[in-house]
């Protein structure tokens, strides 16, 4: 196999990453907590990275993702809990399962849907996860295994940071991919005009549908690693408090960056742990005014986000590493 | 008979529903921003007001309007703080500080200094009095209820399309600079819109803590999505569209509740939102915008 120059600096960086990971842990400075933030950080970005194709390359906003993600935690979940008992060809079998299961929902709720423009889109999804969270607080009448608002624990916690690490790769490169072909560039065309794509030949509700399932079926994705990480899973950890996490991330990252989703949605997750740590017992009641400020003066600074539209040039295809220009290339996103 | 008590109950429920969504529908419709915040202004106009009857020692209109007043302050401090340095940026960032206002309203007024973090049982300010007319209740909290809607909804329409405020307003909500050029001081009219609002807010929160005696922090949420619902039901932006949003999605919680199951009630709603969507993508009353190219 060639392996272009650009693949070559995105392993080198993945490698060193997971190397610097794993000394660090040799060397016994992260404890099993730090661990778990982690892998956390790691479940979120790819959750982050699906919403990132939905609205920061598609634009469409969709305010329901988590409960894409729960769809995917509960569905890789239970069939784990039931018949895979943690056997590892299960175990990528029940996340493919979740992330199916959640793509195929997308795909039910999204036609009809992806009809609606802005703000009406944002509400039908915040509606469909209202929904759903209702529907799974209400699961055990139907499966009482689903455990319904009292939560389900059981799965079996087979998630290492290996296979978080390994997928969470795949995924990136996944989503690079995608965005530089000719789909990624038919998403784009669409969140900068929509009736402009559509007259130069773009099939818009299939390009809209194929992001809006790829992105849900990454949340599921994303789902079924939780469940396999976090012993406990409850409706309540998918609400739409949940979506607007995804939202976050995605908004402050810089819309249509994914570099800057990455960044964001490991950055967010540490940073929401490390406010605990900072603040201490005494003022740990303050944590949720904090986050709150930090995230109002941050847009209010950026409100392009963070990265607003530029992309690490390790993502871009077709510019070399090395020789190119020093600074960032600039993709110039217009929101 | 039975279903006419529950059309009773729904139409209560219904009523302060637009009360708050009313302010949501008057924000949007001037500034095109969803105020996720202004389901904590609610909250705090139902505490203020808690305050004022259970603590101050104010009579009940007083300490309903002390909250309005301090409601509609802290709309107008939450616009000029978080949204007015955004105006001219993508929507997507005043959404994202509306909702790190709520978050911030919520955590705020649950720290131990402010109002806590438990639950109160609200102590009504007057006795709940029980009328029978034929085989049908009325409390008189839902005739205060309707009378106080009802006269708060011909005030608003007078204000709106009789007076200059008003007029600068529909003006500004159609477009900012043309209304600027027609002299109109567009900082301040959408000033006073979010001071309207929030009054209305906190003339909810008040009438909901009278009617569901319990009160919390977080209580503005479900509350707050419900009345942005029922203002997207209705047509967001247009202010009739809003009381009968309201006025439906009221009927359609207490229906569930009462003859399918009260945990089905926000699913059905949200499905009804969802559906009427994918019918008319504008809400009810909503036009449908031509898109030019």
């Amino acid at each position: 196999m060639k392996l272009s120059r650009q693949s070559f600096v995105i392993l080198a960086v993945a490698a060193a990453f997971y190397v610097v990971v794993r000394a660090v842990e040799a060397a016994g400075i992260i404890s099993p907590y730090w661990q778990m933030v982690l892998d956390q950080s790691l479940i979120i970005t790819i959750g982050a990275l699906g919403l990132s194709l939905i609205y920061g390359f598609t634009g469409q906003f969709s305010l329901g993702h988590a409960a894409f993600y729960g769809l995917g935690a509960y569905a890789a979940g239970v069939i784990d809990k039931l018949w895979g008992h943690g056997v590892f060809p299960f175990f990528l079998l029940s996340l493919l399962a979740g992330a199916a299961v959640a793509g195929f929902l997308a795909l039910l709720i999204g036609l009809p849907i992806l009809r609606l423009r802005s703000d009406y889109l944002g509400i039908a999804t915040l509606g469909f996860g209202i929904i759903v969270k209702v529907l799974l607080d209400n699961s055990n009448k139907v499966w009482p295994v689903l455990g319904g608002a009292t939560g389900m624990s059981g799965t079996p916690q087979v998630a290492s940071f290996n296979v978080i690490f390994v997928i969470a790769f795949l995924i990136v490169l996944l989503v690079r991919n995608f965005v530089f072909s000719s789909y990624g560039r038919a998403c784009t065309a669409i969140r900068e005009d929509e009736i402009a794509a559509d007259v130069m030949g773009v099939d818009t509700t299939r390009i809209k549908t194929l992001a809006f399932v790829l992105g849900c079926a990454l949340a599921g994705l994303a789902g079924g690693l939780y469940a396999h990480r976090y012993p406990f899973l409850h409706p309540s950890s998918f609400d739409f408090l949940k979506s607007f996490d995804f939202l976050l991330i995605v908004v402050l990252g810089g819309l249509g960056s994914m570099t800057g989703t990455i960044i964001t949605a490991i950055g967010w997750v540490f940073l929401l742990e490390g406010l605990r740590i900072v603040l201490g017992q005494n003022f740990i009641d303050f944590r949720g005014v904090i986050y709150a400020l930090i995230l109002i003066v941050t847009i209010i600074l950026r409100p392009q986000g963070i990265f607003g539209g530029r992309e690490w040039k390790m993502f871009v295809p077709g510019i070399k590493t090395a020789g190119a220009p020093k600074e960032e290339v600039d993709r110039h996103v217009s929101a | 008979m039975e279903f006419l008590a529950q059309v009773i109950n729904g139409l209560q429920l219904g009523l302060v529903y637009a009360l708050i969504a009313l302010g949501y529908t008057m924000v949007y419709g001037i500034v095109k921003l969803i105020n996720f915040a202004h389901g904590d202004v609610f909250m705090v106009g139902a505490f203020i007001g808690y305050f004022g009857f259970t603590y101050w020692g104010f009579p009940f209109p007083l300490a309903v309007l002390t909250s309005m007043v301090v409601c509609s302050l802290l709309g107008v401090t939450i616009e000029r703080v978080a949204y007015k340095p955004l105006r001219y940026a993508p929507k997507i960032a005043a959404l994202i500080s509306a909702f790190g206002m709520s978050l911030f309203l919520e955590y705020f007024c649950s720290l131990k200094f402010v109002f806590g973090p438990n639950f109160r049982v609200v102590k009504r300010p007057f006795e709940e009095v029980y009328w029978h007319l034929g085989g049908l209740t009325i409390s008189n909290i839902q005739v205060t209820i309707f009378i106080v809607v009802v006269v708060m909804l011909i005030i608003l329409q007078y204000l709106i399309y009789r007076t200059k405020t008003g007029m600068a307003m529909r003006a500004v909500s159609v477009d900012h600079n043309t209304a600027r050029l027609m002299g109109v001081n567009v900082d301040n009219t959408i000033s006073i819109t979010f001071a309207i609002g929030s009054a209305f807010a906190a003339l909810g929160g008040v009438l909901y803590s009278v009617a569901y005696p319990q009160i919390y922090p977080f209580m503005g949420i479900m509350p707050g999505l419900k009345a942005f619902t029922a203002a997207v039901l209705g047509g967001i932006g247009i202010i009739p569209g809003a009381v009968l949003g309201a006025l439906i999605m009221g009927q359609v919680e207490t229906m569930t509740s009462a003859y399918l199951s009260s945990q089905l009630r926000d699913a059905i709603a949200f499905g009804i939102l969802i559906l009427v969507l994918l019918i008319r993508p504008t809400g009810i009353l909503g036009r449908t915008e031509t898109e030019k190219v």
